[in-house]
């Protein structure tokens, strides 16, 4: 009874929202893992057979090149929507909110923040946070888990239902769960791309690109340096 | 002094604020906490090293208390 009870007290407490998720699986290192690769596998799925029928083509029927760079063309295309799809995780959104209340907004999430995250957030609009499972970097309405060694990324859709409020407390809002319980972070987050860093990289806006890279970088750190 | 802190449009408002020795101060933070616990709201003490801590009670000994609404998957 005593033991149950200090293993209780030494759980970590769960993020709430996870109430509404209650079908999915919890996130974990290897689930992450899989996830990954399942989306290299996916993308190789809907590319290779266009590059592979491009070629047969080209060499059987060299008539049917213009047909092959078609192919060619679709084989490039629908990784990079995906990628796409991944990148405006961060994008910003059009909102009511007043530039005091912003500035307001701003003045909390700096005070959550440590030095050099602050001052990424000041030059890319983006919080960075280290995490277990990699270093996170958070939008209004997304955010990007950068795995540790920066070559790979999860992005999620994640944000907070009130149109109301200014983009900096969205941010914190984000923030704010993800220290709570990472875990229950990635569970509650819709996934809408994993791959590789480089192709989420293009598809950001100049602005937020600071912010992938100072993510990437400490990912970089963390694969020789754990959290 | 601690203060209870509510995220929203305006940025942020400012709920509470109370010393753990001025019972009076406490009591009327411990109710606006739970008024806003009542409106859907969690409350999240974050700490100086970087980690949250979602409370059903108002902590008195905490500097600050942030509450936040709810996230979800987009």
């Amino acid at each position: 009874m005593a033991d149950s009870a200090v293993a209780l007290a030494a759980k970590p407490a769960e993020l709430p929202e996870l109430a509404a998720v209650w079908w999915r699986p919890r996130v974990s290192e290897s689930r992450l893992n899989r996830v990954g690769w399942l989306w290299t596998l996916v993308a190789l799925a809907h590319s290779v057979p266009f590059l592979a029928a491009a070629v047969a083509l080209s060499v059987l029927k060299p008539v049917t090149i213009p047909i092959g760079v078609v192919l060619l063309v679709h084989a490039w295309a629908i990784p990079e929507l995906y990628a796409a799809r991944g990148a405006a995780v961060l994008k910003r959104r059009r909102g009511s909110a007043d530039a005091g209340a912003e500035r307001a907004a701003i003045g909390l999430l700096g005070d959550l923040l440590g030095h050099r995250a602050r001052e990424l957030r000041a030059q890319s609009g983006l919080a960075m946070e280290r995490g277990r499972f990699g270093v996170w970097v958070l939008g209004e309405a997304g955010a990007l888990l950068v795995r540790p060694g920066g070559h790979r990324v999860h992005c999620y859709c994640v944000g907070v239902a009130d149109p109301d409020l200014p983009p900096s407390d969205r941010t914190a809002h984000l923030l704010l769960a993800l220290r709570e319980d990472e875990t229950g972070f990635a569970t509650v987050a819709n996934l809408a791309f994993a791959g590789a860093t480089w192709r989420v990289r293009r598809r950001l806006a100049p602005s937020l690109r600071g912010g992938l890279a100072a993510a990437v970088q400490e990912a970089r750190a963390m694969r020789n340096r754990p959290a | 002094m601690s203060r209870l802190i509510r995220m929203d449009h305006t940025g942020h408002t400012e709920l509470a604020e109370w010393s753990a020795d001025d019972p009076a101060s406490l009591e009327a933070a411990v109710r606006s906490f739970r008024e806003e616990l009542d409106q859907g709201y969690f409350a999240v003490v974050s700490d100086a090293e970087g980690r949250a801590e979602q409370v059903r009670e108002l902590p008195a000994e905490a500097p600050l208390v942030i509450m936040r609404r709810p996230i979800a998957g987009g």
